[in-house]
């Protein structure tokens, strides 16, 4: 099996172009920009219960939207118009595996790469509530639903989140759970 | 994929194996989870993994092309024995997504498929729901990622 691999310039200047220099041949990412911040912004401290992160809106392109499904998630309802209108979700909608990325993605550009994350165990929930058609835009929300402290890594403490993306007209699409590890300040510091 | 009614809890299947090269990590990591671990050997050296590793939500999507590619399998050997073919449906979501050891670059991960769970559905007449545990183990037999999805599957006779 062969997946391709495309993260091109064009990719970029459609799907992030906030992320590309200005005339600059190659692009710069957003961790190209993070890697000069010494101490991130963010450590496990400063996400106390309650605490929202917003992003967006962003766009998500049919062009990504279907190429992601072409190589990931393959399904009619997720490839060709014609094809998906007979589906469960009355028209082309995106792959729900495409839209864990994107959030992801909104997720690093909201905080994650200005903040002290060393990843995540995994996912408690998530649940696709409505289709999402190609060019739609997505907003992001963020919110600490609680925090502890590791009892065998003093360096570092879990987050619980809930994720959650909206439409363009503000309809609930997907919502997720999940815990995130982050690195403390005080230990970083000692 | 075979109608909601002959599907039966228990069963089992490996549904394909892939390798995760320093490339596709990369690519991957660039487009959707550009965190240092996942996109550059030196700083993925000096974080708590040790070494470079894919996005979890890379070994994740690797199953869902697995998936798809071994359900047209199915669907081929049906047609190929005169067997009428039913739809699968949309996933309403999933659940208990462990992401258990990371996944390093060369790493072969064998993905499996069991049904744990059916129960038709309360508001769509003609679909039936399934719950399955998939799971992916490395070369060295390690599990590296587990979680239960939920699929509509189309009942016989429905149409």
């Amino acid at each position: 099996m062969a997946i391709s691999v495309s993260h091109s310039r064009r990719t970029y200047a459609r799907s992030a172009p906030h992320l590309l220099t200005r005339g600059a041949d190659r692009f710069l990412t957003a961790w190209d920009l993070t890697r000069k911040r010494a101490v991130p912004q963010f450590q496990w401290e400063d996400f106390t219960p309650g605490r929202v992160f917003a992003h967006g809106p962003r766009r998500v392109p049919r062009g990504e939207m279907v190429a992601f499904a072409a190589e990931f998630d393959p399904q009619p309802m997720h490839l060709d118009e014609a094809a998906a209108e007979h589906t469960m979700l009355g028209g082309l909608a995106a792959s729900g595996w495409y839209l864990c990325c994107i959030l992801m993605r909104m997720c690093t550009d909201a905080f994650v790469l200005d903040s002290s994350s060393m990843g995540a165990p995994g996912v408690d929930e998530v649940r696709w509530l409505l289709p999402v058609r190609p060019d739609d835009e997505l907003s992001l929300r963020a919110t600490v639903l609680d925090t502890r402290a590791s009892k065998s890594r003093p360096d570092m403490g879990f987050v619980r989140f809930e994720f959650e993306l909206f439409n363009a007209q503000g309809q609930r699409v997907m919502t997720l759970t999940t815990t995130l590890m982050m690195g403390r300040r005080e230990r970083a510091a000692s | 994929m075979k109608f909601w009614e002959d599907i039966v809890v228990g069963e089992r299947a490996e549904v394909g194996r892939y390798t995760f090269s320093a490339d596709a990590i990369k690519g991957f990591a660039r487009r959707f989870d550009p965190q240092p671990f996942h996109l550059d050997e030196a700083a993925a050296a000096r974080s708590h993994f040790g070494a470079l590793c894919a996005s979890g939500w890379h070994t994740a999507s690797v199953w869902m092309r697995l998936m798809v590619e071994h359900q047209r399998r199915e669907d081929d050997a049906h047609r190929a024995r005169g067997e009428p073919v039913a739809t699968l449906g949309p996933s309403p979501g999933f659940r208990e997504l462990k992401w258990l050891k990371p996944v390093y670059v060369g790493d072969t991960i064998i993905y499996t498929t069991e049904v744990i769970e059916k129960r038709a559905s309360n508001s769509r007449p003609g679909w039936g729901l399934m719950s399955i545990r998939n799971s992916g183990v490395n070369q060295k037999g390690e599990a590296v990622i587990s979680f239960i999805s939920v699929a509509f599957v189309e009942r016989r006779g429905a149409a």
